[in-house]
């Protein structure tokens, strides 16, 4: 497909899948992975609220930095690592091709 | 405790829940409204009054809290009660057929039919994955501060890196005799003022401050009596203490409804399209918190389920009383007594 990216996820039994993200849609990881069916639930949608759509991300180019309301729910979660991202709020652009990133468990 | 008797108990009064009392109205059913917040909107008032909605039909943008205030303008003339602030914990369906449901602040409510528009559920605390810690729960460990007599003269630690972490750390540090903050990062995003006043509360000495820190592991016999805290990975060491109070801020959850027999798929409760009906007769749900092929979680989808279920309600309301379709332009609103 023309636009469009591949992303890596771990799923929480440890295999990778790859999944085929387009650039033009305006679409985030989370949606992303959404419509592939994982198992991530995202009950929030989408507002950096329920953070059930945790990943840490093993491999990457330069993301962009996280906003107010990520940095701060990142923050409060009890077992986020220092490359923690909510997937939500990652927008899938060209530089996010070849992402690695691996689903975290919910708490 | 109060009882109420009604026709529909809506369980949650988000846009859905609220409209579904304007469709009941409509049909001359009498709502009453249960939400585990204390004001009414749910998502839209709680998380994104300010934010604009684009998506409402008619409305080219409408503020969500805007959006809110017309719903319970519009259905003021059918004079909806609400029960805000307590949380629906039992569903009992009685001998004849209706229900009885109960709060957490033991209100009862008597109706013949449930509606289930509880939209992401309701916010619990996010509990971290420590071994053991749930058994502990009550017994020194908490995931909030309701009553800070409590922990007058007791050894405190508190975990998380939030505001209310902060904002609890100040409070209890002029109640607890010992006051342990274990916090995950380096630094804190909350209120600058907050996390100085903490910072500057370590470096005198009134509590102590544990960075690039986590809790591993809880300990007692039947009651709390330690925890174990990892300081950058390395050697762990444990700290007595009375009570441990996580708070990692709150995540939503379906709550009790979880065991009230409903068929759920992925946390959401599965329903027949012909009228967004559960698995129990006299049980719907709408809105967010269901789930059918096809399902899409927008407000206008759920105000349309609404109007769906209120027709079927209505035969299990005024059994063999035959209903037809009347608009509102015909008939207008005619106000319930």
């Amino acid at each position: 497909m023309e636009d469009a990216i591949n992303i890596h996820v771990e799923l929480h039994d440890g295999s990778r899948v790859t999944l085929e993200a387009p650039t033009d849609m305006g679409l985030s990881v989370m949606e992303v992975m959404k419509a592939n069916e994982l198992d991530v639930p995202a009950i929030c949608g989408g507002m950096a609220i329920c953070a059930t759509c945790h990943v840490e991300v093993l491999q990457s180019n330069e993301l962009p930095e996280p906003n107010d309301d990520e940095a701060y729910m990142l923050e409060t979660l009890p077992h986020a690592t220092p490359t923690s991202r909510l997937s939500c709020q990652l927008k899938i652009t060209p530089d996010l091709d070849g992402l690695v990133v691996r689903l975290m468990p919910e708490a | 405790m109060e009882r109420i008797t009604t026709d529909i108990c809506i369980v949650g009064a988000g846009p859905v829940g609220l409209f579904a009392v304007f469709e009941a109205g409509l049909l001359k059913m009498r709502c009453h409204v249960v939400d585990a917040l204390p004001t009414v909107g749910g998502q839209l008032a709680e998380i994104y009054p300010k934010k604009p909605i684009y998506d409402i039909p008619g409305f080219p943008e409408v503020l969500a809290g805007d959006l809110v205030d017309n719903l319970m303008k519009q259905i003021e003339p059918f004079h909806p009660t609400f029960t805000l602030g307590e949380r629906v914990e039992k569903l009992e369906k009685q001998e004849d057929g209706s229900f009885r449901v109960v709060t957490s602040e033991n209100t009862e409510i008597f109706c013949k039919v449930v509606v289930i528009a509880g939209g992401l559920g309701s916010f619990e605390p996010r509990k971290p994955a420590i071994e053991q810690l749930e058994n502990f729960e009550g017994k020194g460990v908490a995931y909030m501060v309701k009553d800070p007599e409590k922990f007058r003269s007791k050894r405190v630690v508190l975990a998380g890196g939030g505001d209310s972490a902060l904002d609890w750390t100040i409070f209890l540090s002029g109640v607890a005799e010992e006051l342990t903050l274990v916090h995950r990062g380096t630094s804190f995003r909350g209120v600058p003022e907050s996390a100085e006043k903490v910072v500057s509360m370590a470096e005198e000495g009134h509590i102590k401050l544990l960075l690039k820190s986590n809790v591993t592991e809880v300990h007692g016999n039947g009651k709390l009596n330690a925890v174990t805290v990892m300081i950058d990975n390395e050697t762990p060491y444990t700290i007595e203490a009375d009570y441990f109070i996580p708070l990692f801020g709150l995540v939503p959850k379906l709550g009790p409804i979880e065991d009230w027999g409903l068929e759920l798929e992925k946390g959401a409760i599965k329903v027949n399209t012909f009228d967004y009906s559960t698995n129990i007769e006299g049980v719907y749900a709408i809105g967010d918190i269901n789930t059918y092929p096809g399902k899409l979680k927008l407000i206008l989808c759920g105000f349309h389920e609404a109007a769906l279920m209120a027709q079927s309600a209505y035969n299990i309301i005024n059994p063999g009383k035959k209903y037809v379709l009347k608009y509102t332009t015909v008939n207008g609103i005619q106000e319930l007594q």
